[in-house]
């Protein structure tokens, strides 16, 4: 009976802290930046999609992102784990599909990958905080070890941007990079917009691969590059009546 | 009182042995689901919820229907269901164990599933749906025991029990209404997308919870010396015969929402479900079937004649059952993921070993169920003499 009231009483702990964590003001705890670091109050990015053509136009860019993230290649597409890919324009803007659409955005491939939104509803249900945004930069991210695996960012997520290890990925990773952890069974993954390599001064790896059809930078800083894009061009984002306010932008 | 539960026919023993070999091959094939992962389920990455977590929805409206025995016997003086409230709240029990089990067997790392304390986040619904649940379970235990045990010793129950009856009550709708929540504010999701989702559960689990509470009843009558009672019986009827309508009333103010004004996010999950979409459509007859015993058991339900009928009332009971289990454990889940958020149509089916798993649950469920009302009956007969 002690026994079980004390369990009750190690459990309620941290739960009753959690309330009270507003109140105390502990002081900040965090890793040194790097002295090459790229830093910004909201990363997002810019996909000029009238710069692809055809699969072949973005295979490269996929490809740079899974090598470098060692993300593994399942064959059983129930089980896919994937970060960036392609989709149908009328599958990744359900909602803008014309009855009669230009023959060029019909058949052009669209990337598609986690929108890292200013109001992420994947890190809202998560019941660990295994996912969160980052408070500095505005990047929704995972802590693989975390992660308990009850996949209910999955189902909150509404651009189908996260991925489930159904089985152990390992032995299905071509080549390790060994400068980015692999995964394991039974975790939730997906886009990190390339946080590891932002922390040593990189561009994301899509953004490199993709020849300047991707212009990654700072959302909130009015003299970026990617704020004079969103100046010059019409964009659209994806479903933004939802109110999730992605970060993500395309030139159609 | 426990003790009771040890001592039976041999009948009974053959049944706890079955429970027992279901509940064994369920965890033998659990344990290669903890190996391989959950890639031995018929989940994928565009259904990524699916029998477990159906399973475990079906089952929290199980448990609140328990409450329906438990608020017109204390809150309306309802005497003739005091014979059977500690029924209701045994199978509340059973139930709520089987649903913590199903959302421990769908996680991919249950280990760490006390993660949910170390790092709680009150901002996720599932943390409030833990807090529920185990605090729905505790209730029921504390409640449950202590007025039996009060019955076996010819005493009343001790004053403190009484506030904590009376918390079960709204609890009860509590446990099902944070479980819609769980699906009802998310983004993105068109068929979960509505303000009716707990209210729908609850008309479900009002009429599936004393559903299986009558054919319990009917089998005890059967099976020992203890008469659950026909008054008992027939009120429970009444209660699953206008739950029932009224789940079938919202589920057409459903349709009417999404059709009349032709929002194709609305409808495409209810054409996939009911008609079939981009040419895929394998739960089709499932879901006309589950309305077809719906419709069926609402006819032989709100119909006197038919409803004071036990052997009619049976098939009903069966009909309201199976009808509400498919309509939640196969319907409400992977049609709110099909189409995916993408308009793709990935559709999915549990597999063998996804189902052996689900029945060793069930039979963990049973096996309580089994023993806590092999107790119950115990102590009702040894009143009676």
């Amino acid at each position: 009976m002690l026994a079980g009231i004390s369990a009750v009483g190690l459990t309620a702990k941290p739960v009753l802290d959690a309330f009270a964590a507003e109140q105390k003001q502990n002081p900040k705890i965090g890793l040194k930046r790097g002295d090459d670091a790229l830093t910004a109050k909201r990363w997002g990015m810019v996909i000029d999609t009238t710069k692809f053509e055809s699969a072949e136009d973005i295979e490269p860019i996929i490809e740079a992102c899974h090598k470098t993230h060692n993300v593994p290649k399942i064959e059983n597409k129930n089980h896919e784990v994937k970060w960036i890919w392609e989709e149908h324009f009328h599958n990744a803007f359900p909602g803008l599909a014309q009855q009669f659409q230009d023959e060029r955005t019909e058949h052009a491939p669209f990337l598609v990958l986690c929108n890292h939104c200013e109001n992420p509803p994947c890190c809202r249900v998560c019941p660990t905080k295994a996912t969160f945004k980052r408070e500095s930069d505005g990047i929704v991210m995972m802590d693989f070890h975390r992660c308990i695996g009850c996949r209910f960012c999955m189902a909150a997520c509404p651009y189908g941007s996260r991925s489930f290890n159904f089985r152990d990925p390992r032995p299905l990773i071509e080549e390790t990079n060994n400068s980015f952890p692999t995964r394991m069974k039974g975790v939730v993954e997906k886009c990190n917009f390339c946080a590891e390599r932002l922390a040593v001064g990189k561009q994301p790896a899509c953004v490199e691969a993709s020849d300047g059809a991707i212009v990654f930078g700072d959302l909130y800083e009015p003299e970026s590059e990617i704020r004079e894009l969103l100046r010059t061009n019409y964009t659209i984002r994806r479903k933004q009546g939802l109110g999730t306010e992605p970060s993500i932008y395309y030139i159609v | 009182m426990l003790e009771l539960a040890i001592k039976g026919s041999k009948k009974y023993y053959a049944w706890v042995a079955f429970l027992l070999v279901v509940i064994g091959i369920g965890f033998l094939v659990y344990l290669k689901q903890l190996s391989f992962g959950l890639g031995i389920t018929g989940l994928s990455r565009d259904v990524s919820w699916g029998f477990y977590i159906a399973n475990f929805t079906f089952l929290v409206g199980v448990a609140a229907g328990g409450v329906m025995v438990v608020l017109p016997y204390y809150l309306h003086d309802y005497k003739a269901f005091g014979r059977i409230t500690v029924l209701g709240e045994f199978l509340a029990i059973a139930a709520v164990v089987m649903c913590t089990i199903f959302v421990l067997v769908d996680l991919g790392q249950p280990m760490r599933v006390f993660n949910t304390l170390l790092y709680p986040s009150p901002g996720s619904v599932l943390f409030w749906d833990i807090i529920v649940l185990q605090g729905y379970l505790f209730l029921n235990l504390v409640i449950g025991w202590n007025v039996l045990e009060a019955e076996r010793n010819g005493t009343h129950y001790q004053a403190w029990v009484t506030p904590l009856i009376y918390l079960s009550i709204p609890w009860a709708v509590s446990i099902h209404t944070v479980t819609a929540f769980l699906y009802a504010g998310l983004p993105g999701r068109g068929f979960w997308m509505t303000a009716i989702l707990a209210p729908r559960f609850l008309s479900s689990a009002f009429a599936a919870g004393p559903a299986l509470l009558i054919l319990l009843s009917l089998f005890i009558r059967r099976v020992t010396n203890f008469d659950p009672g026909r008054e008992q019986i027939q009120s429970l009827a009444k209660i699953v015969a206008y739950a029932i309508c009224i789940n079938v009333f919202f589920f057409l103010c459903e349709v009417f929402t999404a059709f009349y004004s032709n929002i194709p996010e609305h409808m495409d999950h209810i054409k996939y479900l009911f008609m079939g979409l981009q040419g895929k459509g394998s739960l089709v007859p499932w879901m006309w079937t589950s309305y077809g015993l719906m419709v069926i058991a609402i006819i032989l339900l709100v119909n006197p004649i038919t409803r004071k009928h036990e052997g009619v009332l049976t098939v009903a009971c069966v009909a309201v059952f199976v009808g509400t289990w498919i309509d939640k454990g196969l319907g409400m889940i992977s049609g709110g993921f099909v189409p995916n958020p993408m308009h793709h149509v990935t559709e999915y089916a549990p597999t063998i070993p996804e189902i052996l798993i689900t029945l060793g649950v069930y039979g963990m469920g049973a096996l309580i169920l089994t023993i806590l009302y092999k107790m119950s009956v115990a102590v009702k007969e040894e009143v009676a003499a």
